[in-house]
């Protein structure tokens, strides 16, 4: 089952960043974790033989410019779609403010062990 | 149906490896194949715009992911926490696995979405309606701009910020000095 596969690929993530000790892994665990929840929203909307949500003429009525009945029942859902293409943009910005915070402790600290990181203990 | 079963296997390899290898740049590159796979699926799943967008972020994000690691020294220092703590962190993921599993046999089967049974959702009128009121032949096109104006306004809002974010936290020294005095 589809779905069942892909709640798999986000325990990877997560388990990558809950266990690892590499900063730049947590990352990766991260971006792992949004592919799978992307991907999940994506698939609540498929249907089985279905086509994009893309207009073409011969899905118009030739007289009155009305969108057929074919389409409304073949096309997949548009919100998740459109939902998900927010979060796609917004995942990248997060990336980039989560990478530019790890050159930044590698500068001050010298390493990417977040172990070793003290002055970030509590 | 099977080659969805064979993208996502390809992919959740392609994870455990990422997670699992030493080098960070294998592991980085064993992300963008995640990337691809997924862009590769949403083409599948019918949907266009989504593998456009996934694919150019893929590029931007491995851009973005080697600059943190290229020329670190050390690149190779990987290995887990604690033992007790990771064997303690293994058994709550797969309960929570587990818990999962239940939960997606809730759902609807796979390829029959929500919009076939709810004969009223906002989906269906966006199909009925998004090409008649705002002449977009695109569906998602007049739903991110049109209907969902706003959600968009608020991603520009949070990209800006973010990158505003990473500006500063890159920038090599302050403008000024830390005794002198404000003006």
């Amino acid at each position: 089952m589809p779905y069942a596969l892909c709640f798999l690929l986000f325990m990877v993530g997560l388990y990558c960043t809950v266990v690892k000790k590499n900063i730049v892994k947590i990352v990766i665990g991260l971006a792992v974790m949004e592919y799978a929840v992307n991907l999940f929203l994506i698939m609540l909307g498929y249907r089985t033989g279905g086509t994009a949500p893309i207009i073409d003429k011969t899905y118009l009525e030739p007289v009155t410019g009305q969108i057929t009945a074919g389409f409304i029942n073949t096309s997949v859902d548009p919100l998740p779609q459109a939902l998900v293409l927010t979060a796609i943009v917004i995942a990248l910005g997060s990336l980039a403010l989560m990478v530019s915070m790890c050159i930044r402790i590698y500068e001050k600290y010298g390493t990417l062990d977040i172990t070793e990181i003290r002055r970030l203990k509590g | 149906m099977a080659v969805f079963y064979i993208l996502l296997l390809f992919m959740i390899i392609a994870a455990i490896i990422a997670v699992e290898t030493k080098d960070l740049l294998s592991s980085i590159i064993c992300v963008g194949a995640i990337g691809i796979g997924t862009s590769i699926m949403f083409l599948f799943l019918r949907a266009p715009d989504i593998a456009i967008t996934q694919i150019v972020v893929e590029v931007l994000g491995l851009i973005i992911l080697i600059r943190a690691t290229i020329s670190r020294d050390l690149t190779f220092i990987t290995g887990d926490r604690e033992f007790f703590g990771t064997v303690i962190s293994v058994v709550i993921i797969f309960v929570i696995f587990l818990a999962g599993i239940k939960v997606f046999e809730t759902l609807p089967d796979f390829g029959t979405p929500l919009i076939t049974e709810v004969a009223n959702a906002a989906s269906n009128t966006y199909i009925k309606e998004g090409f008649a009121k705002t002449g977009a032949a695109n569906i998602v096109a007049s739903v991110i701009l049109d209907y969902r104006g706003y959600d968009t306004l608020g991603e520009a809002t949070v990209l800006f910020t973010s990158i505003i974010g990473a500006t500063i936290i890159l920038r090599k020294k302050a403008k000024k000095m830390l005794e002198e005095p404000d003006k």
